[in-house]
């Protein structure tokens, strides 16, 4: 590791060093927990010196959810009968349009060339970056969701079932995102390819995710749909990192 | 001597094979395809119940059939391509996905047109419906990355890995019928159980879904020439073929 690559400026204010060389091999198993760690630091210390690109990023999912409302007839049934659905809605648009902060502002300046030389395996930073997103992106979504979820007059069981379901959930859209904003980094029509490429795989998602309180109204309990969102939420982190982190090289390349 | 496997992963061999090979698949298209909708058109009954708007699955079934089976092999030569970083594999993925896309498209509607007069509706937002218009998304989404990328190995690479994701949505479709209850019906045709379809019908949908086949080998060949053509233009192999030098 030479030394050149541990410390490097940056022309903004971002924290500086790419991590120090803690682990002496290329793909060190030890390394990876400290990888993450760094990752997920670095981006939440990004994201919080921000704070107003994360409040736009929660006031557009607060805005797109105030919209059905207006478009359709606010009749009491049909708002309890779209709410999850809309909520889930708003939670794939807010998350899709948070992507380009995972990997595109870090591709512009180079520092993405940097991380992937680091001696961190690329898929625990992928993976410590898509925490971050998560932790900046879903989790006040699913934590704000119960209150918009009032607006649509569901009840306390309802609440907290879609609750549950988009904390499992949102962690599946940044992981899936973070493989379509890391192919589509630096291309022309990179935002909208982007909704094209990721959006049909956020379908499953949405559907077991909005179902999961269907199924409560009709029943049957929620268990299915949240076991398979858990199901999802494994897989994705067992696999997404790898494949965000063979994206991002292709990218780099 | 051991047969060399990468003989033909080279676009300069493999193009006299793929121009050798078009003529015949087209063929084989064009015959089965006569002897098929003969078959669907002319000699099968009247079904009891839908009457004659039953024929539109000698078209339906093959071309939904083919949808799936097109991805899948559009992934699986992704994979050789990333694996082995042959060009040639990746070409071939680039050249099935138009066809996968048309085969979706038709699969769609003419599952709409079918729909209407037996089920009363054109479309309904069933478990299949819904994944097999994922699935052509996931076509157009491909077809778009390459698109916006100039660099072709990288599209190559880029395309070849979101293939590779999105193969998750094949078993979702597949099983789709037998997950969800829905509108649409389960299988009627399987490898294990007594087709529940008459003898008659079922021989004319399994000759178009040859037809089906041998199209599409047939023109994602020609595709694939194009390809080659196009992104071979400065070798000298090229240069110095026949069909270029008038």
């Amino acid at each position: 590791m030479p030394a050149e690559l541990t410390a490097f400026a940056t022309p903004q204010r971002r924290p500086v060093a790419v991590p120090r060389a803690v682990a002496t091999a290329d793909h060190d198993a030890g390394a990876v927990l400290p990888g993450v760690r760094w990752a997920l630091a670095r981006d939440l210390r990004l994201a919080l010196r921000s704070p107003t690109e994360l409040g736009v990023e929660l006031l557009f999912y607060v805005i797109v959810i105030s919209l059905f409302p207006l478009a359709a007839a606010p009749q009491r049934e049909l708002l309890t009968t779209m709410g999850p659905g809309v909520l889930w809605v708003a939670a794939l648009l807010a998350s899709l349009l948070s992507l380009p902060r995972l990997f595109a502002s870090d591709y512009a300046d180079g520092t993405l060339s940097q991380i992937a030389l680091s001696p961190f395996p690329l898929p625990a930073l992928v993976f410590g970056k898509v925490l971050a997103h998560w932790l900046t992106t879903g989790l006040p979504i699913a934590v704000l969701a119960p209150i918009f979820g009032l607006q649509y007059a569901l009840d306390g069981r309802e609440l907290s079932t879609l609750a549950l379901a988009l904390l499992i959930g949102t962690p599946i859209l940044s992981l899936l995102g973070a493989i379509g904003a890391a192919l589509t980094l630096g291309l022309r029509s990179g935002g909208s390819l982007l909704a094209l490429l990721i959006l049909p795989l956020y379908v499953p998602v949405l559907i077991f995710g909005a179902g999961s309180v269907d199924a409560l109204r009709a029943g049957l309990g929620a268990g299915a749909n949240l076991s398979l969102l858990g199901a999802g939420l494994l897989i994705g982190i067992v696999a997404a990192p790898f494949a965000a982190a063979a994206a991002v090289r292709i990218a780099l390349d | 001597m051991m047969f060399n496997w990468f003989r033909f992963s080279s676009p300069a061999t493999f193009y006299p094979v793929a121009s050798a090979m078009v003529p015949w698949f087209a063929m084989f298209a064009a015959v089965f395809t006569a002897i098929g909708l003969y078959i669907g058109l002319g000699v099968a009954p009247t079904d009891a119940q839908q009457g004659d708007a039953y024929r539109i699955i000698f078209i339906h079934v093959p071309a939904a059939w083919m949808s799936m089976f097109i991805y899948l092999v559009m992934a699986g030569w992704s994979a050789l391509g990333l694996a082995f970083n042959t060009r040639l594999s990746s070409m071939m993925a680039q050249a099935l996905a138009p066809t996968g896309a048309v085969m979706t498209v038709i699969a769609l509607v003419t599952g709409a047109l079918w729909g209407r007069p037996t089920w009363g509706t054109y479309w309904a937002w069933d478990a299949r419906m819904t994944s097999e218009l994922v699935l052509l998304f996931l076509y157009l989404g491909i077809i778009a990355l390459r698109q916006s990328i100039d660099d072709s190995r990288r599209a190559d690479r880029a395309c070849g890995l979101l293939a590779i994701v999105g193969i998750v949505n094949l078993p979702i479709i597949y099983f789709s019928v037998v997950w969800w209850n829905t509108l649409h019906q389960g299988a009627t045709i399987s490898l294990t159980v007594a087709p529940k379809m008459a003898a008659i019908m079922l021989t004319s949908m399994v000759v178009m879904t040859f037809a089906a086949w041998f199209y599409t080998v047939a023109v994602s060949l020609v595709r694939l020439r194009a390809i080659i053509l196009e992104r071979e233009c400065g070798t000298s192999w090229v240069t110095a073929l026949p069909e270029l030098r008038t």
